[in-house]
């Protein structure tokens, strides 16, 4: 069995911070990482090869700074790394992503046969979780999205659990299929030393542009994104209202009296 | 992109029979925006047996619903919807094309947008159009909910964006209205169809009723430890509300997963939120600002999220919350008797 | 089989990433171990790093490390409650490039950079990595266990440059329980403040930055010291003092700072800054008497786990560097020998020893522990003389005898015996 994951290097948002006064991003200092869903994809497609052989191969596109998130990918246990990386690819949004990463897998399956393609359910920065339906639709596999748990696996088809607003639906998919990946799918195991090692060391195979086969160009990077920016400004901010005032006694006396005709909303506690 | 391309339709989601809150949200956003570009506004039905619910997309807003009525339509799936809104859109050329942020909605926005190769953005919290222009500009929180930003999709069309569920308001229903109603067939047949639902079970890992919850009390990272945050437990089971928490009171293993409110976790809109000890950090208000009345206690004056607040108190909750429990107590206790008697 | 190094050095700090970069810069197989996310994302340091050391490993090192400020001003303030005798060194010679003496540094940037270099060398870094326990045969370390899976990595050498509580040190038997009177606990702050106010409020030209120490009134009395450094746009503020004292006190260390930051000598310089980080760290204090055993067979332990710090002067990170270089050189030579005992790799002792960081900590080797065992220095000589100052300095109609008289009897209060043993015991330690 072949998975080959993509992987997105990001800004980790926990620490991004916003200059107030031009509101544009402060990058100084904000580390990049493997995309945490993504993460959990590449652990997810390394215990499918321990259960059923096979292997693991992890395809990024970005700077080539982006090697780092493929070294992860190795430390966690992937065997492969790929990384499309060229001017031409830059300011992409999704639909041109997709539509590169689509190229790139068209290249390694000519290689090595493909069976599942795995994404994280969405990438923290952009939030959007769309490349995923992108590159399903252009390899013309299914899609199925928000998979929580793997629960079988054969030659043919895979049986998967996906996540719903309230709820799971059990599907099962022929092969080759597409899927993206909840973190609930399992817990990032610790990397073994041998394989910390071997990600040191790690080169991924580069390609560019001229790499990749029956390409137009016109549908790469920023020419190719049907979206662009307008703006960016603060959210919007609420004014307060009232506040309480005096010891804790007197400002609960007063919360008291203006909550008076919300009471029906109450219930009392029988017990 | 063509002069032809009009009108603004709302993806409506439908789930065991009945339509999903956020497709009624974006008909009431919907309308507005029609109304400003002076266009019928469409609700779009995949489904199967769900042609009677036409009359309720007409009710909240929608002049005209295009209807695919199919039993490969019965559970959601991409392929079929995809193929059936596929159809739609190149018949009837729509210019924008609204979805709600729901798994089953980001999951056909995307397949869509890369079918009709035009742009899509995810998760908008803010809609509105440029009327001279025609051009919708969807605005969503970006990085971590740091920043806003307006996303524009110039040359391509239809424009196309997922939208948060609960923060747009429904119009009232309006029985009267009236519309019409467009069917069209699909010809797909099931064993086409790559995908199939084995099975589907509502609920489980939901066992927190946050989303219907009148009454939420929600700690954070202010209560101090897991000691601390028994008050808050306390008080919701004095007024018999949910409890909610923080990202920060969630990883401290104060309480589970499912209790969170926020960005990452539930967006809710009690009637009442109690914020106690929460900063009020963008993450956690873009999931509860929409609450009829917020009631905040934090020890720092300068908090966040008393610019949000509709009642805040300045003080120690530890101290505040043993009072206001007994009040509570007390006060419910005598209600009680009184309307038993 | 686990895989075999020449050398394996555990810590990224200074002294672990000197020591790696030069192994490897002669052609060993070097691996670093660092248990951080990175080398110095939990490293703390006031943040004063000396050139000296640094430049014998890399040449005109400052113009491309990502140093603060380099240092044109060191102050002193000897204080009481309200007020400090203030004294210090400032002199453009420090601004030239050719005698730059020091650096402001934080510590998460620099350490990185230095381990990057260090790299470049060949050396082989592995972060987020736990080293559980050197692996001993034979009594001779042959490699360590860290705490991942299938975690055993070999090598001729082991490294310990793993801090101040150098566990692996104690578990080989090098080191006693640190003694709470031998280590000082300290707590610092990165305050953020615009460059050009920082240039305002320490007299300073852009690029340059000063230094401040405070003794006294800045412990409550009790024995350890404050710093106040000037970075870029930032400040460091902190304060430390030994465990044992602390305990003494019973003020925990954050309130130590507090008290610090509003004292009125230092608040004015703090005013409006924004708290940008805190950080609390272990510093060892025990000085010359406190160093451990330094080699085995297989193994070397350099920098803060060998305790080689002089508090009084603030040294550590220059010490360490020196350590790793010497450590270093020896597994250099005994990889030419072909032996790695103890017997070959004690030439790294012997150097130790000789150098300067061997006789500065000879030289202060009491100072500590008289400082805790008298703590009327702090306590009472520095209260007195702020007071003697004000008197000296206040213009009041009494003649300047009359004061120089009052004065001396005011330190004489305590029993002319007592303050001149006092001096003396002072001056020796100390000469
Ligand atoms: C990508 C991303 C997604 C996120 N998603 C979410 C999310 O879904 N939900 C979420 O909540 N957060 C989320 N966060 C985290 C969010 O940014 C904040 O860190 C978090 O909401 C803060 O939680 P808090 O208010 O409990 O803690 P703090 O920010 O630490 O605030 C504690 C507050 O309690 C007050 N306080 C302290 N002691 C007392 C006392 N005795 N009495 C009264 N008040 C006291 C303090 O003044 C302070 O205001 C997310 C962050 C990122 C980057
Ligand atoms: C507040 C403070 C202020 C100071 N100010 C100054 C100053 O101004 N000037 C100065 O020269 N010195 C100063 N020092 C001293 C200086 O910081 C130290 O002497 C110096 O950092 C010692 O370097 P090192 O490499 O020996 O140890 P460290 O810098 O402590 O490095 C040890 C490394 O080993 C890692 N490690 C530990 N255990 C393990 C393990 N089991 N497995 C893997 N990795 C491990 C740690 O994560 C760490 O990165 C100060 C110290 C403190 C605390
Ligand atoms: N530049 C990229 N390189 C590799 N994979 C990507 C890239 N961008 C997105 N992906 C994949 O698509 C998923 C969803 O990303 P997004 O649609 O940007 O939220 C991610 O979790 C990745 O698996």
């Amino acid at each position: 069995m072949h998975i080959v994951v993509c992987v997105k290097q990001v800004p980790d948002t926990k620490v991004i911070k916003i200059n107030p006064k031009t509101n544009t991003l402060d990058r100084r200092g904000v580390p990049s990482i493997l995309n945490p869903y993504d993460t959990h994809a590449v652990q997810e497609a390394v215990h499918l090869k321990q259960q059923y052989g096979g292997k693991v191969s992890v395809l990024s596109m970005g700077p080539p700074q982006a090697t780092a998130v493929i070294k992860k990918s190795i430390e966690i246990g992937a065997d492969e790394g790929y990384l499309i990386s060229d001017r031409a690819f830059a300011g992409a949004d999704t639909l041109a992503t997709s539509y590169a990463l689509t190229k790139a897998l068209e290249k390694i399956s000519k290689t090595s046969p493909i069976d599942m393609v795995f994404c994280g359910k969405h990438a923290i920065d952009g939030d959007t979780g769309q490349v995923g339906p992108g590159i399903a639709k252009r390899l013309d596999i299914p899609p199925i999205t928000n998979i929580s748990a793997i629960t079988k696996v054969t030659k043919d088809y895979v049986e998967l659990q996906r996540k719903l607003q309230d709820g799971y639906a059990y599907i099962r998919s022929t092969l080759p299929c597409l899927i993206t990946i909840e973190k609930e799918i399992n817990e990032i195991e610790y990397a073994s030393f041998p394989n910390m090692l071997k990600a040191v060391h790690f080169q991924p195979v580069v390609w560019s542009v001229d790499h990749l086969e029956n390409v137009d160009r016109k549908q790469l990077g920023l020419k190719g994104s049907p979206t662009v920016v307008g703006k960016m400004f603060a959210p919007p901010k609420q004014e307060g209202g009232h506040r309480l005032e005096g010891t804790p006694e007197e400002q609960v006396k007063q919360l008291v009296e203006v909550l008076k005709d919300k009471q029906d909303l109450f219930h009392v506690n029988k017990s | 992109m063509s002069e032809q391309h009009r009108g603004i339709w709302v993806f409506a989601e439908v789930n065991d029979g009945t339509i999903a809150g956020v497709s009624l949200e974006l008909l009431g956003v919907g309308r507005v925006l029609a109304d400003k570009l002076d266009v019928p506004l469409a609700g779009v039905l995949l489904g199967e047996n769900i042609t009677p619910l036409s009359e309720q997309l007409i009710h909240y807003g929608a002049d005209e619903v295009y209807v695919i009525d199919d039993p490969v339509l019965k559970d959601y799936r991409t392929e079929p919807f995809l193929a059936g809104m596929g159809k739609l859109a190149r018949m009837y050329v729509p210019e924008i094309i609204l979805y709600g942020a729901t798994p089953n909605g980001k999951d056909i926005a995307s397949a869509i947008a890369t079918d009709l190769k035009t742009g899509l953005t995810a998760d908008c919290t803010m809609l509105d159009v440029n009327v001279e222009k025609r051009l919708l500009e969807a605005s969503r929180p970006a990085f971590g909910g740091n920043i806003m930003a307006t996303i524009l999709c110039k040359k391509h069309r239809p424009q196309m964006a997922t939208v948060r569920p609960k923060v747009m308001k429904s119009l009232p229903a309006d029985p009267a209205r009236k519309g019409t109603v467009i069917e069209e067939k699909l010809q797909m047949k099931e064993e086409e169809i790559r995908t199939k639902v084995l099975e589907i079970i509502k609920g489980p890992g939901k066992s927190v009723d946050l989303e219907g919850a009148d009454v939420i009390v929600c700690g954070g990272k202010g209560m101090g430890d897991e000691q601390g945050f028994q008050l808050i437990h306390q008080l919701a089971d004095t007024i018999g509300a949910s409890v909610g928490g923080t990202r920060d009171a969630v990883e401290a293993g104060w309480l589970s997963h499912d209790h969170q409110v926020g960005q990452t976790g539930e967006t809710v809109t009690p009637k009442i939120y109690f914020a106690i000890g929460v900063s009020g950090a963008i993450q956690h208000t873009v999931g509860m600002k929409n609450s009829e009345m917020i009631i905040a206690i934090n020890k720092d004056p300068d908090a966040p999220i008393f610019d949000i607040a509709t009642y805040g108190m300045v003080g120690d909750a530890r101290e505040i919350l043993p009072v206001m429990i007994k009040a509570f107590d007390e006060r419910l206790r005598e209600n009680e008797v009184v309307s038993h008697a | 089989m686990p895989e075999k190094f020449d050398v394996i050095v555990v810590g990224a700090g200074p002294a672990g990433t000197s020591c790696g970069y030069q192994c490897a810069k002669n052609g060993l197989k070097v691996l670093q171990i660092e248990r951080g996310e990175y080398p110095g994302a939990k490293n703390v340091m006031g943040g004063v790093l000396y050139k000296q050391q640094l430049e014998e490993i890399i040449p005109e090192f400052w113009k491309e490390a990502p140093i603060e400020r380099p240092i044109v001003e060191q102050r002193m303030w000897l204080m009481d409650e309200e007020s400090a005798i203030t004294f210090g060194y400032k002199g453009q010679a420090w601004a030239n490039e050719a005698s730059y003496n020091n650096f402001t540094i934080l510590r998460a940037k620099f350490d990185q950079w230095f381990a990057g270099k260090a790299q470049e060398q060949g050396v082989t870094l592995i972060n987020e990595t736990v080293v559980e326990e050197c692996l001993v045969e034979d009594g001779k370390v042959i490699g360590v266990r860290t705490d991942r899976p299938e975690g055993e990595v070999l090598a001729d050498v082991v490294v310990l440059a793993d801090g101040v509580n150098s566990l692996l040190a104690k578990q080989l038997g090098f080191h006693h329980d640190i003694e709470p009177a031998q280590v000082a606990l300290t707590v610092m702050e990165v305050l953020k403040l615009p460059s050009e106010t920082i240039n305002e409020r320490f007299n300073l030209e852009d690029g340059q930055g000063c230094t401040i120490e405070m003794f006294g009134d800045a412990t409550k009395g009790h024995l350890g010291t404050a710093f106040l450094y000037t970075n870029k746009d930032s400040l460091n503020i902190g304060v430390g003092a030994t465990l044992s004292s602390i305990v003494k006190v019973k003020m925990k260390p954050y309130e130590l700072l507090e008290y610090v930051k509003n004292h009125p000598m230092v608040k004015p310089l703090i005013q409006g800054a924004e708290e940008a980080e805190y950080l609390a760290h272990l510093i060892p204090e025990g000085g010359y008497h406190a160093i451990p055993k330094l080699v085995g067979d297989g193994v070397i332990v350099a920098g803060d786990a060998a305790q080689l710090v002089n508090g009084i002067h603030r040294e550590g990170s220059n010490m360490a560097m020196k350590s790793g270089s010497y450590a270093a050189e020896a597994i250099l030579l005994a990889k030419q020998t072909g032996r790695f005992t103890e017997d070959v790799l004690d030439i790294y002792r012997e150097k130790v020893y000789e150098s300067f960081i061997g006789q500065d900590l000879k030289k202060y080797k009491d100072a500590t522990e008289t400082l805790e065992t008298h703590p009327q220095y702090l306590k009472e000589y520095i209260p007195m003389m702020n007071r003697a100052a004000r008197e000296f300095f206040t213009v009041d109609g009494a003649s300047k005898r009359e004061k120089q008289k009052g004065i001396f009897n005011m330190f004489m209060e305590r029993g002319k015996i007592r303050t001149v043993q006092d001096m003396y015991r002072a001056w020796k330690v100390m000469k």
